[in-house]
């Protein structure tokens, strides 16, 4: 191994071939046209390659892939929802993430930990107990546990919280719960949709949409006009600029949410623990580092500072759950976009305009629906109906007051 | 630490404030439709730029109108919302 890395080090030539091509010029027309290169832009693009065989394809993406949220989030994969629409798509994403590090030939380090939301107070005891049940009646492997079970669980866990916080009386506790390394799957999709024949433009931004007679006939980017009838907008955090250039009014407001990294440790948590009551989800990743993250900024911003307030009350609540972590030092803090919805739900499918589909309110909750949100969204654009798994996510809901209240399980609850 | 100018108290530290989100005004409930009822209760003003929002001061109990570009997070301008519709 030590020669082989070495022989790999002197090489002249980089001896890997690059993850996917880097097209300098677009083509004048392309079949469908993606905005956005995070996951879930990606994620279609690839599907429609594989799946419908559609491979004239540009995915158009301002930054580099994986900019945007996808490559910010804390990486929380499961599907313990609280409405059978949530659940069921979610456990698709769930089921799909499970073959994906083989599906694409790469290794996405899908890590299944077991995951904690734990409950401070007999109310939101109340809320996981519902969470459980709608999930067992789903087929979905989660149950509301007792403080016994968590202490044996996750040991350093301090249930009393110090006596600064409510202590924990139970938690809803989530078994395939998992952690997963959010850049590989961008990179992953990226590469197995090039493959097929996608072209993905990367420093390429969406200027405005071209819009005859209520079809879609085009795109403008800073770099020039490509025609094509259909566009999927999967931009998150940026959609109320897309959604603006076509006239469509949407519920979405968008609050920065924020997460750090501490310097890397010996392996000691190997579970995800959740609490709602103090905005914190924490994790431990393959590299050691605790990556953590908290509820919302509390008021809308499109801009991806950082703050200190965040480092202090992050820093408050981690110690909070484990007292012995006073010594270790932040490594990192940075914040992503968040387009949230009333629901707590995503928006998907088809709108009103012929040929433009939306792929957004993805909040705090998105990255673990990239691979179904992909597949999903690819089968829509393909038929131009909304896929079976999504119909209830339509942007139209709003217009019928239709909600899918998710509140209760998405809302902090990574 | 950002620093928001409550028309009443003056300059705040801003986590002694709360967002009430953009500055709306209700439509006629005897006259409205459906569509521009859903309309009012969901949907935003989403072209990112300079809103005008409702904040609150928690201390005293004021509601006001801030001017601020949701790009930048520059605050322009804050007032009661009283004394500005009297001006208009
Ligand atoms: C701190 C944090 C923690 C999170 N934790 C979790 C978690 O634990 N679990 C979970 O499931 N979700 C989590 N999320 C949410 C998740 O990150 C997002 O919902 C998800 O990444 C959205 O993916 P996407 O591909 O839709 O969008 P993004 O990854 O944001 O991609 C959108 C892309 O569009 C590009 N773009 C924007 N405008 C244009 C334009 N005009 N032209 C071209 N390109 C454009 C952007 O540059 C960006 O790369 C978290 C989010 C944050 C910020």
């Amino acid at each position: 191994m030590p020669h082989r890395l070495l022989k790999f080090a002197l090489r002249k030539q980089y001896p890997e071939e690059r993850m996917f091509r880097a097209p300098t010029e677009l083509r004048d027309e392309y079949d469908v046209v993606i905005i956005g290169g995070g996951g879930h832009g990606l994620a279609a693009a690839y599907y429609l390659a594989k799946d419908h065989g559609i491979t004239n394809v540009a995915v158009l993406e301002k930054g580099y892939i994986g900019s945007g949220g996808t490559g910010r989030n804390t990486a929380i994969i499961r599907s313990n929802y609280l409405t059978r629409e949530g659940a069921n798509f979610y456990q698709a994403s769930v089921d799909l993430f499970q073959d994906l590090s083989r599906e694409l030939n790469l290794n996405l380090f899908y890590s299944e930990r077991g995951h904690f939301t734990l409950a401070h107070s007999p109310a939101s005891l109340r809320t996981q107990r519902w969470r459980a049940e709608v999930n067992k009646h789903l087929g979905i492997d989660s149950e509301v546990v007792g403080p016994e079970f968590i202490k044996k669980t996750v040991p350093e866990l301090d249930l009393s919280c110090g006596g600064h916080q409510a202590p924990v009386v139970g938690a809803l506790y989530h078994p395939p719960g998992a952690i997963a390394r959010h850049d590989a799957v961008a990179w992953g999709y990226a590469r197995g949709a090039d493959q097929r024949g996608v072209e993905i433009h990367q420093k390429t931004a969406v200027t405005d949409i071209e819009v005859r007679d209520g079809q879609v006939a085009g795109v403008h980017t800073d770099k020039g006009f490509i025609k094509t009838r259909k566009v999927l907008s999967a931009v998150a955090g940026w959609t109320t600029s897309i959604t603006e250039r076509v006239g469509l009014r949407t519920p979405l407001v968008i609050h920065p949410l924020q997460a750090l990294v501490t310097e890397p440790l010996k392996p000691w948590l190997h579970s995800i623990v959740v609490s709602a009551s103090l905005h914190t989800y924490v994790s431990q990743s393959s590299r050691g580092e605790l990556v953590a993250g908290a509820s919302l900024d509390p008021y809308e911003l499109i801009s991806m500072r950082s703050t200190l307030d965040f480092a202090e009350t992050m820093s408050g609540h981690l110690l909070d759950l484990f007292p012995f972590l006073g010594d270790i030092k932040i490594l990192r803090q940075w914040a992503g976009l968040c387009d949230m919805t009333p629901d707590f739900s995503p928006i998907m499918g088809t709108t009103p305009i012929g040929g433009f589909y939306i792929d957004a309110g993805w909040g705090t909750w998105g990255f673990k629906a990239t691979p179904i949100s992909g597949k999903t969204m690819a089968a829509t654009v393909c038929e131009d109906h909304d896929h079976p798994l999504i119909t209830a996510f339509n942007l139209s809901r709003f217009e019928r007051f239709e909600l899918v209240g998710e509140k209760g399980a998405a809302s902090v609850g990574h | 630490m950002k620093i928001l100018n409550c028309p009443i108290n003056g300059p705040r530290p801003i986590q002694e404030f709360h967002y009430g989100g953009e500055v709306r005004s209700l439509p006629d409930s005897a006259t409205v439709t459906d569509a521009e009822w859903a309309d009012y209760v969901f949907h935003r003003a989403g072209e990112p730029g300079v809103k005008r929002e409702w904040w609150y001061h928690l201390a005293s109990g004021t509601w006001f109108v801030a001017e601020r570009d949701n790009r930048s997070d520059e605050i322009l301008r804050t007032y009661l919302y009283a004394a500005e519709a009297r001006h208009e």
